[in-house]
């Protein structure tokens, strides 16, 4: 299909798409009496970007952290690909082809730039215990390394290949959790305000690695706070309020929104962006 | 004071069979501590469990070379129970819990309940004989001047230090390895390595395991050197020693534990015979007895400890680079 603007769909909360790659059912995760994530309808079209926006405290970070198995909800559950994702471990939803990154970059500090890379390699050779003490990984583990080189010299990380990952500036650090993250072969990436605390000309350049990462036929759901930015690379958008979905669509029409406008400044102001 | 006397006496410690008994605890716990950030403040107990799963085997008549297996089964067992709990649960957890099952152990091991088998607080003596049996060395005393050994403490100081190398081969080919990076990126941020598809439970445990298993290694060697278990003698001092010998060397460095353990014993051996020389040629006069010793060479040993984190906190191996990098 074509992926570079998304058929026509319903700009209402919970939409159907033609062929999800994601879908959220009932999803509640509650903090104590706080209900931190309320979704009851959230379909990911594949090959798009989608950006998940909201103001603070709306929930899209607990939102990414159940969708990826690093927290559990109360009820509900969801699917990629068609497959059940309830009570599967984070690591192994990595595995089958969701990968996510973090708002507080981790780098691996004392690995090198490299084996940053290396460690997220789908080719797991060598990984168990067996495989260590008889060897018979260094064929895949050469490949790797080939692959590894190639992708970081596309975020332009190759002069840091032999350098400690904790030397890397924050923004240098952007970009390797993002090509580290292309490393585990994903089909489905879940970035987490990628462009926090980036100065105005890395974004540009993380804006274009995220287009790319479309192009190469991925698809990419990622939280941003930057209006502009949403309005420039997402083909659609969603936004959350006090945990639930308010409204989805298009981005030309998203900040025209009354709902999304009111969520931001808590009544209606007119016109955003 | 004779300070050649006293040099030599701390070389025979630096090569002695505490020497390589530590070295090897230490490669364990740098395994567990030193790659995979484990907080494992109870190495004690898989030193413990070794030696008795040992001595405990020869005692109800089976040989020592099963004894030995035993006892390596038995930290790996070990290592399962105090893993399976506590390592889903943040770093802090397993530290309280191996600092409070290393004493369970020896509290077990010398109540009256486990008296039939571990007897108590008298313990088991002479159940190495099948070792010593095997000992090729010819009867005599080698050496030159005041650094010489009998043919009994040569022979477990080579099978010791043979099992050290064996200990630094086994750990480079795992540290090398895919292995090593997986469980190196688990001790920078197991949230990163889960997010990375990494089953960090598992690789937690198995190095837990791992490391006990070599700990055990040298909980037997000391038995079998001293033809004792005594549940008194695995107090947690024992783990701190451990912790001690991985921070001098460097934790998560291949030699780091070995040349730790060396330095380790040179320096106390080395304080002793300086403070013994006090004592008896009345530098002080009569403000220094000869029971200042022990605690006043423990009090020196910690300055040295301090003066090494102030100017060499990587330790001897250690990149100072990495100590650099901030966490994030």
């Amino acid at each position: 299909m074509d992926a570079e603007r998304p058929p026509p769909i319903e700009s209402l909360p919970g939409a159907a798409k033609p062929d999800p790659i994601l879908v959220v059912d009932h999803l509640v995760r509650r903090f104590g009496g706080l209900t931190a994530v309320s979704v009851e309808r959230l379909e990911i079209q594949r090959g798009t970007i989608t950006s998940l926006i909201g103001p603070n405290g709306a929930g899209k970070t607990t939102l990414f952290n159940v969708l990826t198995g690093f927290d559990k909800p109360q009820s509900g559950q969801w699917e990629l690909n068609g497959g059940p994702l309830v009570g599967i471990p984070a690591y192994r939803m990595a595995r089958m082809g969701m990968v996510r990154t973090f708002q507080l970059t981790k780098s691996l500090a004392r690995l090198t730039v490299l084996e940053n890379m290396l460690v997220a390699a789908r080719a797991r050779a060598g990984e168990s215990f067996r495989g260590a003490l008889f060897g018979g990984w260094r064929r895949s583990e050469e490949e790797n390394r080939a692959r590894a080189m190639e992708s970081l010299g596309r975020f332009g990380l190759t002069h840091m290949a032999d350098q400690y990952a904790g030397s890397l500036s924050g923004g240098q650090r952007k970009l390797l959790e993002m090509a580290r993250a292309l490393m585990v072969d994903p089909e489905l990436v879940m970035l987490d305000e990628p462009t926090a605390g980036v100065n105005p000309a890395l974004t540009q350049s993380l804006l274009g690695h995220i287009t790319m990462l479309r192009d190469m036929g991925m698809t990419v759901v990622f939280i941003e706070h930057d209006m502009d930015v949403v309005q420039e690379i997402s083909d659609w958008v969603v936004c959350m309020s006090q945990g639930r979905v308010i409204a989805e669509g298009p981005p030309s029409s998203i900040a025209r929104n009354p709902e999304v406008i009111d969520a931001y400044l808590g009544q209606s102001h007119g016109e955003i962006t | 004071m004779d300070l050649a006397k006293v040099l030599i006496d701390a070389a025979r410690a630096a090569v002695g069979i505490p020497a390589a008994a530590y070295a090897l605890s230490a490669i364990g716990l740098n395994l567990q501590f030193g790659y995979t950030g484990l907080l494992n403040f109870g190495h004690v107990a898989f030193m413990a469990v070794g030696a008795y799963g040992m001595a405990i085997t020869v005692d109800l008549g089976g040989s020592i070379w099963l004894g030995i297996p035993m006892g390596i089964l038995c930290a790996v067992v070990l290592g399962l129970l105090i893993g399976l709990p506590t390592l889903r649960l943040r770093a802090d957890y397993l530290a309280i819990v191996t600092i409070a099952t290393g004493e369970i152990i020896r509290l077990v091991v010398r109540s009256s309940l486990a008296a039939p088998l571990t007897k108590g607080i008298f313990g088991i003596q002479t159940f190495a004989n099948e070792f010593f049996a095997l000992n090729p060395i010819p009867r005599g005393v080698y050496g030159i001047g005041r650094f010489r050994f009998d043919q009994r403490s040569l022979w477990v100081m080579v099978v010791g230090w043979v099992l050290v190398l064996l200990a630094v081969a086994f750990t480079r080919r795992l540290a090398a390895s895919p292995w090593g990076r997986v469980v190196r990126s688990v001790r920078e941020d197991e949230d990163a390595a889960r997010a990375l598809g990494k089953n960090v439970f598992l690789y937690k445990l198995q190095s837990l395991m791992i490391g006990g298993a070599i700990g055990a290694l040298a909980g037997m060697l000391l038995a079998i050197d001293q033809q004792n278990v005594i549940p008194d003698n695995y107090i947690p001092l024992l783990t701190f020693y451990a912790f001690a010998i991985v921070i001098i060397g460097g934790p998560g460095t291949l030699w780091g534990p070995v040349l730790g353990s060396i330095v380790f014993w040179f320096a106390f051996e080395f304080l002793n015979g300086i403070m013994t020389a006090a004592v008896l040629g009345r530098w002080f006069g009569d403000a220094l007895q000869s029971t200042d010793i022990g605690p006043i060479r423990f009090a020196l040993f910690g300055i040295g400890m301090m003066v090494l984190m102030a100017f060499r906190p990587q330790g001897l191996f250690g990149r100072r680079e990495e100590m650099l990098i901030d966490g994030r």
